[in-house]
């Protein structure tokens, strides 16, 4: 009888804080979002703050450059991380000073990424420095414009590519580890081929460290900020810049509340879709 | 024509010296054992000849073809891991069919294929369900039914019957033994295990320190061995060597004089414990502890002083502290170098 309540009650204090810390946050922004003033002054159920976030002039902008950026951004990163994870199967001295070296960009804030990719590709920055000395442009010309969403958009996605993968490696790696060296002999010993082993062996083994990975990723990729704002400012909109802007510029947290919904539904939506496809059959371990 | 040729073959891991330098030829349709205790570098050899490590000097041969730069999958041959390495996420079916797939074999050819070695190896009732839910010894049924089912010219197996118990281990044995006959594979058969060794194979290398002392059929390395090691290593119980001293070539036990190969200092007499006979007269031996077998009564006892096991008669009428007398069979006695342990010829 103990030992079948003891796990629950040892459990209890970090499930009650993380209820406390994080879902009365969630509950009250969906007040927020939901709750509008009355007819009498007091405030009402309502859609009101949601149709307004809808008729936002570049609410679908926004939409689009936030899904944009995780369609193309996670699975950059997810084939690149897992070549440089594979890549590192194969070294053996240096190995996790290579790996140290790789995560480097992990050790840095995204604002501060943001600002190391504007540096580079702002009017005066580095490349135009470069184009310059070597003869390819003339004088200063700006890139990150609202004329150019194109290169912005590209710009963004090396920076989280340079910043971000690493975290994708890192659990990538880990998983590999984690996998016995026995599977790939047997394989081998049979006559799989490199590829095949790669496709048949260590992807399936692999799956619950890549479901962790991809929801990682993509869950922080609908919240991308810090990074957008250094390269883009309100030139380049995301559903996260959007609700900031909505909060700090407008003092209209209803509308900044409904942002903050879509994206948590958004990030919700997709870790159930990895759930799903990515699952291992129960018997299969 | 697959035979399997080991030339001065060596192997160190760091400073441990796994494989000193080890010949060995399995001819084509041959069964090899490779016979000892754990950690005398069998796992190593067998893996060398896969291709899974690479040896620090020497050559492997298969079929004739130096295989020595070869990856394990351009060398023709199939393998049971000691520790199965099963395949988790693949079911027992996927599992057998799993190098007839990678061979690109036709469906109709491997769904065959898999319920003739799943018949075999009494796997039937598994085919659908996944590792983890199967014990070790029908894991272990699994690993060997996926070797089978390639029908490899060349089969390596290391230890692929620890697993089971005893019963169905006699099974498999004999079911191995004839399947593998019957298709002529040449077999390097990796065991710690004597008396599987014995039963199975043509011919048995046994394996001690990284070194082969001694390589030849199973009945020759059961009468003639070639070191002490092997002497005690083979049979079960294993043979007795009693330390004696030969003068004039001669060697005196209780009341018995043996003529011995070398003429004067100190030698070891070995003798199966079957070699002996009780009888009124011969070398005295102090009864301590009477086993009964069913089959015979194993004793133990001391000659001169010198630890040794008897087999007798099961209805052997005696009681431990009785004082038997042993009548050896000179014809089945070997002499060791009482220094070296080395075979004494004469
Ligand atoms: N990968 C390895 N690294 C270091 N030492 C090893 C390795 N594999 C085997 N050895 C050592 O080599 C010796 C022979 O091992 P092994 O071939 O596995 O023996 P066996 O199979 O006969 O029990 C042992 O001393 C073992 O500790
Ligand atoms: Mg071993």
């Amino acid at each position: 009888m103990r030992s079948r309540t003891l796990p629950y009650l040892l459990i209890a204090p970090a499930s009650l804080l993380l209820a406390v810390l994080f879902l009365w946050p969630l509950v009250q922004t969906a007040f927020l979002a939901f709750r509008a003033p009355g007819p009498l002054g007091v405030d009402v159920w309502s859609l009101a703050h949601v149709r307004r976030m809808v008729s936002d002039f570049d609410f679908h902008t926004a939409l689009f450059n936030t899904l944009g950026l995780v369609v193309v951004v996670v699975p950059l990163q997810f084939i690149l991380a897992l070549t440089m994870a594979s890549m590192l199967r194969h070294i053996r001295a240096g190995r996790s000073l290579v790996l140290w070296i790789w995560s480097i960009p992990l050790g840095i804030s995204d604002l501060a990424a943001g600002l190391v990719w504007l540096a580079i590709l702002s009017e005066r920055g580095y490349l135009n420095t470069v184009l310059h000395a070597v003869g390819i442009i003339s004088g200063p010309r700006s890139w990150l414009t609202y004329e150019t969403p194109g290169v912005l958009f590209a710009a963004i996605v090396a920076t989280e590519l340079w910043r971000a993968t690493a975290i994708v490696l890192v659990i990538l790696v880990a998983g590999l580890d984690m996998i016995p060296r026995e599977y790939a002999e047997a394989a081998e010993v049979f006559g799989a081929t490199p590829w095949q082993r790669f496709r048949r062996i260590t992807l399936p083994l692999l799956r619950p460290s890549i479901q962790t990975a991809l929801i990682l990723r993509t869950v922080l990729a609908f919240e991308m900020f810090a990074t957008v704002i250094a390269i883009g400012g309100r030139n380049f909109p995301v559903l996260a810049s959007k609700a900031y802007n909505w909060q700090y510029f407008d003092q209209n947290t209803g509308v900044a509340a409904a942002y903050a919904l879509v994206i948590m539904g958004a990030a919700i939506g997709a870790t159930l879709v990895y759930l799903r496809l990515l699952r291992s059959p129960e018997q299969a371990r | 024509m697959a035979e399997i040729v080991i030339d001065r073959v060596q192997k160190s891991f760091g400073a441990t010296l796994a494989l000193a330098s080890v010949s060995l030829a399995v001819a084509d349709g041959e069964f090899v054992a490779l016979l000892g205790p754990s950690g005398c570098g069998k796992t190593t050899l067998l893996r060398i000849v896969a291709g899974l490590e690479t040896q620090d000097g020497g050559r492997v041969l298969i079929g004739g073809k130096d295989v020595s730069a070869l990856p394990p999958r351009a060398r023709g041959i199939a393998m049971v891991f000691q520790n199965y390495a099963v395949f988790p996420h693949m079911n027992v079916r996927a599992n057998i069919g799993f190098g007839l797939r990678m061979a690109g074999a036709e469906r109709a050819r491997i769904a065959r294929q898999v319920e003739r070695t799943a018949a075999l190896l009494h796997l039937e009732p598994l085919l659908e369900r996944y590792p983890a839910q199967l014990s070790g010894g029908q894991r272990q049924r699994v690993a060997v039914a996926r070797a089978l089912a390639v029908e490899p010219q060349v089969l390596l197996m290391d230890e692929p019957l620890s697993n089971l118990d005893a019963l169905l281990r006699l099974e498999m044995r004999a079911e191995l033994k004839a399947i593998l006959h019957e298709a002529g594979t040449t077999t390097l058969y990796v065991t710690h295990d004597q008396t599987e060794a014995m039963g199975l194979a043509d011919r048995i290398a046994i394996l001690q320190g990284g070194h082969i002392v001694q390589t030849d059929r199973p009945a020759i390395l059961y009468r003639r061995p070639a070191t002490r090691f092997v002497g005690g290593f083979i049979g079960s119980p294993p043979m007795n060597f009693l330390a004696t001293e030969a003068s004039g070539g001669h060697v005196g036990l209780g009341a018995l004089r043996f003529a011995c190969p070398r003429a004067n200092g100190p030698v070891l007499l070995g003798l199966r414990p079957e070699d002996a006979t009780i009888s009124e007269s011969g070398m005295g031996f102090e009864l301590a502890v009477i086993e009964p077998m069913g089959s015979h009564a194993l004793l133990t006892g001391r000659v001169d002083g010198q630890m040794m096991r008897v087999v007798a008669p099961p209805d052997l009428a005696a009681r431990p502290g009785d004082l038997l007398h042993l009548r050896p069979d000179p014809a089945r006695v070997v002499w060791m170098d009482a220094t070296t342990g080395e075979a004494i010829n004469a």
